[in-house]
């Protein structure tokens, strides 16, 4: 069973995983993904906007088409908005699949659409001063090669 | 119409959301865009490069060139950097 949610609050790797895994015996793979707030260059914090109801809308849009894609048996994302420190979790993908293959490029999918498509901005702190931070063409470059 | 913005835009703007009666003759994001930008200050400094602009009608990503009706919920944001 899917399950898609935005959340300020922590989430435990090991709950999600699990959830992803006790089912009929049939999954074979879970390949997971989980994003950190890096404190790199003075960052101090970081705070998540969001557009509610549509970034799940998007989340969900791509699980959708990844399912298409790949034989899926389970889809598990968890997404934080508000204020972050270094070190602290940002996001969670995770995919459960009969083989890893499905399982590894299913999670790198829908990492790449979240980053590009779902509606969240990243508001850096440093000492100085906040700043947006600014979508990369990489990430661009990264989604390309689904399409 | 609902109007709603994101990140640097709802600072420049000052506001996340209102509520606009837009006139028959705006059928397109573009048109309510100048019309925005015809009360100058924050709105023009939001939307005087539309590179720096991503829009979304009725949660959808979508172009400049489309259509509105009544009731739509149109957000303003700059690219998207989750993940």
């Amino acid at each position: 069973m899917n399950n898609i949610r935005v959340q300020a609050e922590d989430f435990d790797p090991g709950v999600e995983i699990a959830a992803l895994s006790d089912r009929c015996g049939s999954i074979g793979a879970v390949a997971s993904f989980i994003g950190l707030v890096r404190g790199d260059g003075g960052l101090t914090a970081m705070t998540l906007d969001h557009y509610p109801g549509m970034c799940e809308r998007e989340i969900g849009a791509h699980v959708v088409e990844a399912e298409g894609r790949w034989p899926l048996m389970g889809v598990r994302i968890v997404h934080r908005v508000g204020r972050l420190t270094p070190g602290e979790r940002i996001v969670f993908v995770g995919v459960a699949s009969s083989h890893r293959q499905a399982a590894f490029e299913a999670c790198e999918f829908l990492m790449d659409y979240l980053k590009t498509r779902a509606p969240f901005w990243k508001l850096e702190e440093r000492a100085s001063a906040q700043t947006w931070v600014e979508a990369r063409a990489q990430d661009d470059e990264s989604v390309r090669r689904w399409r | 119409m609902k109007l709603l913005y994101f990140a640097w835009v709802r600072q420049k703007i000052g506001t996340s959301e209102e509520e606009l009666s837009v006139p028959a003759s705006v059928g397109t994001v573009l048109e309510l865009i100048e019309l925005l930008r015809k009360r100058g200050g924050g709105y023009e400094a939001a939307f005087r490069d539309l590179k720096a602009l991503r829009v979304a009608v009725n949660q959808k990503h979508t172009g400049f060139d489309a259509s509105l009706a009544a009731g739509d919920e149109v957000a303003f944001f700059p690219p998207v950097t989750g993940g």
